[in-house]
């Protein structure tokens, strides 16, 4: 092929041998060879674009995660201190009505998900973030709605928890936690916290498209976390809480979230289709939220 | 199916704004302006902060509504067809956009999937995007490691893996030193030697504009006061001036049309911002 003199336009006026580097400055520009660069892809439609919306955060969040796998360690400390102090001490205090099985069993799965949901409220100051670089303008501009958008960053956010929760079942095992090993519920593990982290990554990318600002939505985070793990199931069943508490809890999605991690970690009763219906509804509804307001953060 | 790649008739001008009007509260930031991009060219838009380069790329890049004009690329229609245009679309936006956790190579495959590259064809296609801003040796670094210029390349690279048909560059050489700019302009000027793409790019550098533009329009408050190829706007003012054409610079141009008001002193109103002075000095630090 490089025998024949193809006509190319930008090869007339290259150099005979143009030296490597950034020498070229007065030789001009050197001849690049592109194929695939002329052809623009085939677009892809309606739901396998929002797969594969989903499927290229994804691959971010674990390509990341795999460069520096600093904030999985340190965000680890905070699951393992609940569950070694607070779990270890309440466990032998027996306040707490378990439904006969040891305090740390009861949290652990309260733990996880807090460590899940902690990840994905983070969303919301990321997403400020890249705004305030230009990755997010960059990605709007390219053939991508913005729910499909979200729904990525949303599942993101959710690989990301499965992988802190695979942490913290480990940590858990390790303190010796009756947890089950049994993969088709460990599987249902990974969907649960995959949901309740999309719902809460869409939490917090609402209120970040409301604040539009990081040191806002910061304190914001800041106010809503703690309320939302105190006001749910996590650390003591809803049946010892007072009324107005037991209808917060109600309505707080992380209760359902914690209700199905112990159905399935634990094999004790669980309402598990009301919580799986609960969850992706509340995802659903996020999403929804999150793309309308994401507007504002593009302006 | 077909209708999202069937490219619009020959004759379409790249990018085509009539009348575009834009206003942030009580500041017009784009007042009326009429542009035409032809295809296969290179387009600068000149001038100061705020003089609503940014706002107008905005509406282009279907950033923004359309609030009164039209604004069309390649035919489509900006506000409308929002999906296609950004298929014919290569944006560089002003501030930093890799991702400085992933490798040049993920930075580049990233935009190779969210345009829907198809997986056979996408380390292929990702290795020549590489290739040609020449990162190939550097692709497997964090772009953190980067310096400016091989950042920038590297996200020309995240524009060309889709094969725009429209590359626009919002300052792309803000911030570099003057040898890592030459590479940039290299870079934009081989790959537009193979592809053929119309670029348009803003700039506030009118040293650069003059060397590397087809045609420019200088953009100040909101409208374009004069538009033309580079050269021909120097004679024109020299010839009203009676001066030696060599001597005029686009800036002498410039400072021509737009009158006083350049120095910022009296347009307190007007960009500048500080967000758009923190951006600027954010993608200068790098």
């Amino acid at each position: 092929m490089s025998a024949a003199p193809v006509p190319q336009p930008a090869a007339e006026h290259a150099p005979p041998t143009a030296p490597a580097g950034g020498t070229a400055l007065l030789a001009g520009p050197r001849p690049v060879e592109l194929r695939l660069l002329l052809t623009p892809p085939p677009p892809r439609h309606a739901w396998r674009l929002v797969l594969a919306r989903m499927g290229a955060m994804c691959m971010v969040e674990l390509q990341k995660l795999r460069h520096d796998r600093t904030e999985l360690y340190t965000r680890a400390v905070q699951p393992a201190l609940w569950l070694l102090i607070f779990g270890e001490t309440f466990t032998r205090i027996r306040a707490i009505p378990t439904g006969g099985i040891p305090y740390l069993d009861f949290l652990a799965p309260g733990i996880i998900a807090q460590s899940a949901m902690f990840i994905a409220i983070f969303y919301g100051i990321m997403i400020i973030w890249e705004r305030d670089s230009g990755v997010l303008t960059k990605l709007l501009v390219t053939p991508t709605p913005r729910a499909a958008l979200v729904t990525g960053k949303a599942f993101a956010a959710g690989v990301k928890s499965v992988i802190q929760a695979l942490v913290v079942v480990v940590l858990a095992a390790l303190l010796g936690v009756a947890l089950t090993w049994n993969p088709l519920r460990l599987l249902g593990v990974a969907a649960v916290v995959v949901l309740g982290s999309a719902f809460f990554s869409c939490l917090s990318m609402s209120i970040a498209g409301i604040v539009l600002t990081r040191d806002r939505l910061m304190g914001i985070g800041q106010a809503i976390t703690m309320p939302l793990f105190f006001g749910s199931n996590a650390l003591y069943p809803v049946s010892v809480m007072p009324g107005w508490l037991q209808a917060i809890s109600k309505a707080n999605p992380l209760s359902y979230e914690v209700d199905a991690l112990r159905g399935l970690l634990l094999g004790i009763p669980a309402h598990l289709g009301a919580d799986f219906a609960v969850l992706v509804v509340a995802a659903a509804l996020g999403v929804t939220a999150a793309s309308l307001l994401l507007g504002r953060l593009a302006k | 199916m077909t209708a999202d790649t069937t490219p619009a008739p020959k004759a379409e001008a790249a990018v085509r704004c009539t009348g575009l009007t834009y206003s942030f509260g009580a500041t017009r930031a784009v007042d009326g302006l009429d542009l035409t991009v032809e295809q296969g060219e290179v387009f600068g838009l000149l001038g100061p902060n705020g003089a609503g380069k940014t706002t107008a790329i905005r509406a282009i890049t279907t950033l923004l509504p359309v609030p009164a004009g039209m604004v069309s690329v390649f035919g489509l229609d900006c506000a409308r067809k929002k999906m296609q245009v950004r298929r014919l679309l290569g944006y560089v936006p002003q501030q930093l956009s890799a991702d400085s956790g992933l490798t040049g190579r993920e930075n580049v495959e990233l935009f190779a999937r969210v345009f829907d590259v198809p997986r056979a064809e996408r380390r292929a296609r990702v290795d020549e995007a590489l290739a040609a801003v020449d990162l190939s040796e550097a692709a497997g670094r964090l772009a953190g490691t980067y310096s400016g210029g091989m950042v920038r390349r590297l996200e020309l690279a995240q524009a060309l893996v889709s094969a725009p048909r429209l590359l626009i560059l919002d300052e792309p050489t803000i911030g570099l030193d003057p040898l890592a700019r030459a590479g940039v302009w290299d870079c934009i000027a081989q790959v537009r030697a193979a592809t053929g793409m119309s670029v348009l790019v803003t700039t506030h550098y009118m040293d650069e504009a003059d060397e590397h533009c087809a045609r420019v329009a200088l953009m100040h408050r909101g409208r374009i006061r004069a538009m033309g190829a580079p050269g021909d706007l120097r004679a024109e003012l020299a010839a009203q001036l009676d001066a030696d054409p060599a001597r005029v610079s686009l800036e002498d141009v410039f400072r021509h049309h737009a009158g006083a008001g350049l120095t910022g002193a009296d347009r307190p109103d007007e960009g500048g911002d500080f967000r758009d002075v923190r951006r600027s000095r954010a993608a200068a630090r790098r």
